[in-house]
């Protein structure tokens, strides 16, 4: 199995112990799909991290962008904004870099 | 990570294309680990003496499934089929077409239960199932979303959706799970939905879409969950609680419940729609997850079950909840003949919520704004689940016309695309039977063209911009693959989104004491299934 910085990662590269996530780990991963985090993505990840938290899964798109609107201001409330930092998608690729599970379902 | 591969063009008109051995080769889509695995009742890995448990399998198969077995002697290699499957258009390989599908399996039948086989296989066709039939079938079957459309041009009616189910739970009882499929099921028979939503962050979100719409409209319409003696049971996909457009369908159903007044509930217990069980060919899996809404129903006590829009939802609703579960007719144990004596027999058990909805329109107790949509020219996806397994409405091809007759009363500009992709001919939108999966997006593309291309062509004559389709797996998949053929990702709809922009709210503002709810539904009552 890969690695990333020592931390083993399963076959579509998300992490297979949740507890081995590290800051880090999140610049890393972006490192790898061309993208720099910036401010604006540790917001969305650190959202995704809290949400996790309390409820062991990531949020529905809904919930997500009427939260980061609510927090961060109306403009970044949709999932246009949240696609313009994650192209490859805020639940797949935000979620593999805040080292949640990858969300699965008929979506 | 991902292979390159040209997507393909959209031609005029839909050609046979010229073959291409082996494009389609390789390893299909990731398998599943020993803790995907194991909860379901299947080896973590590959077993030592995989051939003979494979061989046993099928011939356990062979017995049970009396259709399987009609199917693999029936075919008589008159080529109908071969160029009917949306995979074998979209890629040419010609693994992909029906028959050569089926042949992968009935070779190693013939080989093993007919008399030819056993002694002049060469002269029948009849091979091994060595390490290479293995993957074959393991990257084959999983090039096909059981969609059936090849069957309804078999002159024998040979379904190979059967057969793939048959060969996946061969592959299961071997060691060979599909990763995507055996992950899901895991969590929709213990958390009770495939996406893994527990109760408190699925009533949270029911909560915030409340709030929304509140804001929205003005209208308290309610999304209630374990409410313990409404009348209906919303049996819906979990993906609308969580994916667009899906959530705006769920949206939909809430402001037509609210206008007819009707209570109803949601089960966190039981709180998905989509059945798996069926694409991985097991019985016993599909089993455990639809006892799941037996047992949310006896405990909620409604009376009548109704299901969302999900293509296998309706099918597995359709064709297997009565003698499953009891919600219908020929139930034979206790509970089940408990729950078919709970439920009121004046409505259909289960109903689609688009049977509902129709019938509330027929009886003129919704009122639209057609203009509402007016912005939009639409055209109707046909499930293939709902076309080639399922009725609405007890009237003969009620599953093409009811949903049609709802999104006319919601809209005033509706087009069909061209009579041979649609209805009971209709082309899979390329993502079911188990193949919504990242892993397979090749073949998602490639098997998506022939319904592309007959959307192009709408598009170009009548410039339709708006896809409705009746299935969440339909709708996450389009969503994904539109913009491969230069389409707005955002065209897709769900049926109940045009119908929650049209429909006038002007049922007066009662507040009628909340049913009394359930706390902890799944905990404080008996368990109905044995835990094994
Ligand atoms: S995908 Fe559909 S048309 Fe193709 S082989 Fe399977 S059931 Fe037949
Ligand atoms: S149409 Fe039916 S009989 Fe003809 S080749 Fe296909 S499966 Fe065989
Ligand atoms: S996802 Fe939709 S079109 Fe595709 S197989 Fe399922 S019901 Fe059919």
């Amino acid at each position: 199995m890969a690695d990333i910085l020592g931390a083993e990662v399963d076959e579509e590269g998300f992490l297979v112990d949740l507890k081995d996530w590290t800051k880090e780990i999140a610049v890393e991963m972006a490192k790898g799909d061309d993208i720099e985090l910036s401010e604006e993505h540790w917001d969305v990840i650190n959202f995704l991290r809290d949400y996790f938290e309390e409820y062991q899964i990531a949020p529905a798109v809904r919930v997500l962008t009427k939260a980061i609107g609510k927090q961060f201001g109306k403009e970044k409330g949709n999932s246009k904004y949240l696609y313009s930092l994650f192209p490859y998608g805020p639940g797949k690729q935000g979620c593999r870099f805040a080292g949640l599970p990858k969300p699965t379902g008929c979506i | 990570m991902a292979k390159e591969f040209d997507i393909p063009k959209l031609p005029t008109y839909l050609e046979i294309p010229e073959i291409n051995e082996g494009v389609m080769e390789g390893e299909g889509p990731f398998k599943s680990a020993k803790e995907f695995q194991s909860p379901l009742g299947f080896p973590g890995e590959k077993v030592d003496n995989w051939q003979e448990v494979a061989i046993n399998k099928m011939g356990e198969l062979k017995s049970k499934y009396r259709s399987v077995q009609v199917f693999l002697d029936a075919c008589v290699k008159c080529g109908a089929c071969t160029d009917k499957c949306h995979y074998f258009l979209g890629s040419s390989d010609p693994k992909n077409m029906p028959v050569a599908r089926q042949d992968l399996f009935r070779s190693v039948y013939r080989r093993h239960f007919t008399f030819a086989g056993k002694y002049f296989p060469k002269l029948v066709g009849a091979k091994e199932l060595d390490d290479e039939m293995l993957d074959d079938w393991y990257n084959y079957f999983h090039q096909c979303s059981q969609c059936r459309r090849c069957s309804v041009f078999c002159p024998y009616g040979i379904d190979t959706a059967e057969i793939s189910m048959a060969a996946r739970e061969v592959l299961d009882s071997v060691g060979v799970g599909q990763k995507y499929c055996n992950q899901i099921l895991g969590k929709a028979i213990t958390i009770g939905n495939n996406l893994g939503l527990p109760e408190p962050a699925l009533r949270d979100t029911l909560l915030d879409l409340e709030e929304e719409i509140e804001e929205e409209t003005g209208v308290a319409v309610k999304y209630p969950l374990d409410v313990k003696g409404a009348e209906i049971l919303l049996i819906t996909p979990s993906a609308d609680f969580f994916a667009e457009p899906h959530i705006d369908g769920l949206i939909g159903y809430g402001k037509v419940f609210h206008q007819d007044g009707v209570s109803w509930t949601m089960s966190s217990y039981a709180s998905e729609g989509a059945n798996f069980g069926m694409f991985i060919g097991s019985y016993d899996i599909m089993r455990k997850a639809a006892l799941r809404i037996r047992k949310a129903a006896l405990d909620l006590e409604v009376s009548r079950v109704m299901v969302g829009e999900c293509g296998h939802a309706w099918r597995v609703a359709y064709s297997f909840w009565n003698t499953l579960t009891g919600v219908g007719a020929g139930a034979t144990d206790e509970f089940g003949q408990k729950l078919q004596n709970q439920l009121d027999s004046r409505y259909p058990q289960p109903q689609h919520i688009i049977e509902y909805t129709h019938d509330l329109i027929q009886q003129g107790k919704l009122n639209f704004d057609k203009s509402a949509n007016d912005d939009r020219t639409v055209t109707f996806h046909d499930s293939c689940n709902v076309a080639r397994a399922t009725n609405m409405g007890g009237i003969p091809n009620g599953q093409f016309i009811l949903p049609r007759e709802v999104i006319k009363a919601v809209c005033n500009n509706y087009v069909d695309m061209e009579r041979s992709t649609i209805m009971e001919s209709t082309f899979c939108c390329g993502g079911g039977g188990g193949l919504l999966t990242d892993d397979l997006m090749e073949i998602r593309i490639k098997g998506a063209m022939p319904r592309m291309q007959a959307l192009k062509e709408v598009e170009k004559s009548d410039a339709v911009d708006t896809l409705v389709a009746i299935c969440a797996i339909c709708k996450s998949q389009f969503s994904k693959v539109l913009p491969k053929f230069d389409f707005d990702p955002y065209m897709i709809a769900s049926a109940h989104q045009l119908v929650s922009e049209a429909i006038i709210m002007d049922k007066p503002q009662t507040d009628d004491a909340p049913a009394e709810e359930v706390e902890e539904a799944s905990e404080t009552s008996v368990e109905t299934e044995t835990a094994e």
